[in-house]
């Protein structure tokens, strides 16, 4: 039965309707290759039990025929996202064996529409890092190698389980969130299909917080569909998130197949970097030129305040960062170190429970917010990010429906080869992704290619706000141009 | 602007992080290599622009005055790492 997890979510859906398959078997299916996919580090917490349990009572609800959009499939969630009765970490020392009393509204949300529970996937630790190295519980490996090569190389960051997991064939999809590239990065990496909605669309409530005003979360999946079925779970108005927006979720897969002709794509300039690979850059004329044939017209835009996004980036995630995690106290929950004062219990619990990355950029978000830094850091960094947004906000202006970029600067690269000395080298992965969650908007990264090593490579399309199903649409003709990638099985 | 080893460490006292001597230059390091990337903010010109306060425009969302939630004393202090009843235990605070 092994076979059962080659298939795509929405050919799992059709499987499980005409009866062809149980969600127990299909779930079986996925437990027994999580088991002997061990060696990447996808998982760092699998439930088989529940995931049975789930599976059965699902079954149930399938002969009678009473089954949710995501009836039987099952899926992998992100360790950022809380889990009720399951010990949910962001893969950090600091939430030690922390056991939510609570769900996560969007796992509630996939639970209420059928979805299977697999277990809980590695991230970077508190989602930041590009590599999934940051991890307390050690880096993923990508199921992708160069063309004859035994190195193992990073499946990007901060979802780089999630990422690997789904092209492991682990699972049918997954949760990943979203804030600097960590859908996109490593859906780029990995030849999967990865969407960062627009800020608001999902409930970020139940999710452990990075950078509150760029977070938002996404699936990841194997096809463009599968992204599509998985987003209309996810999405909706949550009363217990202020910021998400009350709008109807659009029934996403219906923007599937859907005509491109007419729609004006833009291709900025300021993307076209100095010392790109010519391969990225063949990668985006590519993509360009299946999106013509298709109908669209491309044209050449500007979004002068590019180069900026990354710094304003490193300033805004950090400081919102220092704020968030100041919760972590050794108090309530978690970890705790002793110390003769409170004070002193604090200081050793934080030091102890964050890693490195971690503290490197709660202490970056305290001095950028300490006094008399405010302004030339923070609120400067604020009035550039407006900057930014406003650059897309013309651009949609002029008529234009979508922004076609590379998704990342290169393809993946080995463990521990990026940013050991200079911080800056790792984060410049996320060059083009970052832009997007400045600004709030809709990005979806699609698999498009491979490099000269056999590595694939990823495309970007932005959207104007809520027009996820504008992205959905080009992406799909994207992936029927490129076709799927799915890599050879060495583990 | 860069920073001294002084102000690392003031920086991790704010932080409540403790930091061990001989991890303060490494610190200062990275740290610097930070300050010295957004450097490149400076040479914008943001005059007359107001700072980003919510990313997508819309109403403050306002809810109804009332109790609907609670009672889960249990819930609050199950993953709490000592506790007494239901209180959260901390050394002495006030001698």
């Amino acid at each position: 039965m092994t076979d059962l997890t080659s298939l795509t979510l929405a050919e799992a859906r059709k499987g499980l309707a005409d009866k062809t398959f149980t969600s127990l078997e299909l779930t079986d299916a996925h437990l027994s290759a999580i088991e002997a996919a061990r060696v990447l580090n996808a998982f760092v917490m699998e439930t088989p039990d529940r995931a049975r349990d789930m599976a059965k009572a699902v079954d149930e609800k399938i002969a009678k025929g009473d089954a949710g959009p995501l009836a039987g499939i099952p899926l992998g969630i992100k360790d950022l996202f809380a889990t009720k009765g399951v010990r949910t970490t962001a893969c950090s020392k600091i939430l030690g064996n922390f056991v939510p009393t609570y769900e996560s509204t969007i796992t509630s949300q996939l639970w209420r529409d059928g979805a299977v529970m697999l277990g809980k996937l590695n991230n970077d630790e508190f989602a930041m890092g590009s590599a999934n190295e940051t991890s307390c519980f050690g880096p993923v490996a990508n199921p992708w190698r160069r063309d004859g090569s035994n190195t193992t190389l990073v499946p990007g960051g901060s979802s780089g389980g999630s990422a690997s997991a789904v092209a492991a064939l682990l699972c049918m999809g997954a949760t990943a969130t979203d804030t600097g590239g960590s859908i996109r990065q490593p859906a780029a990496f990995t030849a999967t299909v990865g969407i960062k909605p627009t800020y608001g669309r999902c409930s970020r409530w139940g999710i452990v917080a990075f950078a509150s005003s760029l977070d938002q979360a996404g699936p990841i999946a194997r096809s463009t569909r599968d992204a599509a079925m998985l987003l209309r779970s996810m999405a909706g108005h949550d009363p217990k998130d202020t910021t998400s927006v009350d709008i109807a979720v659009p029934d996403y897969e219906a923007a599937i197949g859907k005509s491109v002709k007419g729609l004006r794509i833009g291709i900025p300039k300021e993307y076209r970097l100095d010392g790109m690979p010519a391969e990225i850059e063949k990668l985006w004329s590519e993509g360009a030129a299946w999106l013509k044939a298709a109908g669209a017209e491309l044209v050449e835009v500007s979004l002068p305040h590019t180069k900026y996004a990354l710094p304003a980036y490193y300033i805004v995630a950090p400081a919102e960062a220092s704020s968030n995690l100041a919760r972590y106290d050794g108090v309530r929950y978690g970890l705790r170190e002793q110390g003769k004062s409170i004070t002193e219990l604090y200081e050793n619990t934080r030091a102890r429970g964050f890693g490195a990355e971690v503290r490197r950029r709660v202490m970056i978000g305290t001095y950028v917010l300490s006094a008399g830094y405010y302004d030339a850091y923070y609120l400067r960094a604020q009035k550039v990010r407006t900057l930014i947004k406003k650059d897309f906000e013309d651009c949609f202006a002029k008529g234009v429906n979508a922004i076609l970029t590379p998704a990342t600067p290169s393809a993946a690269f080995g463990i521990g080869e990026k940013g050991g000395a200079d911080p800056v080298e790792m984060y410049l992965n996320d060059i083009f992704t970052v832009t997007v969650n400045m600004a709030g908007l809709p990005g979806i990264a699609v698999p498009a290619g491979k490099d000269a090593q056999g590595l694939p490579l990823g495309l970007q399309l932005i959207g104007r706000p809520f027009d996820e199903e504008t992205l959905f649409s080009l992406s799909e003709v994207i992936e029927q141009a490129a076709g799927r990638f799915t890599p050879a099985r060495w583990w | 602007m860069s920073v001294d080893a002084a102000t690392v460490r003031r920086i991790a006292h704010l932080a409540r992080i403790a930091v061990s001597e001989d991890e303060v230059p490494h610190l200062q390091g990275e740290l610097n290599a930070m300050l010295a990337f957004v450097e490149q903010l400076s040479e914008v010109n943001v005059e007359g622009v107001e700072p980003m306060t919510s990313v997508t425009p819309m109403q403050m969302k306002k809810r109804q005055d009332v109790v609907n939630d609670g009672e889960i004393a249990d819930d609050i202090v199950a993953n709490a790492p000592a506790t007494e009843g239901h209180f959260f235990l901390v050394p002495k605070v006030v001698e």
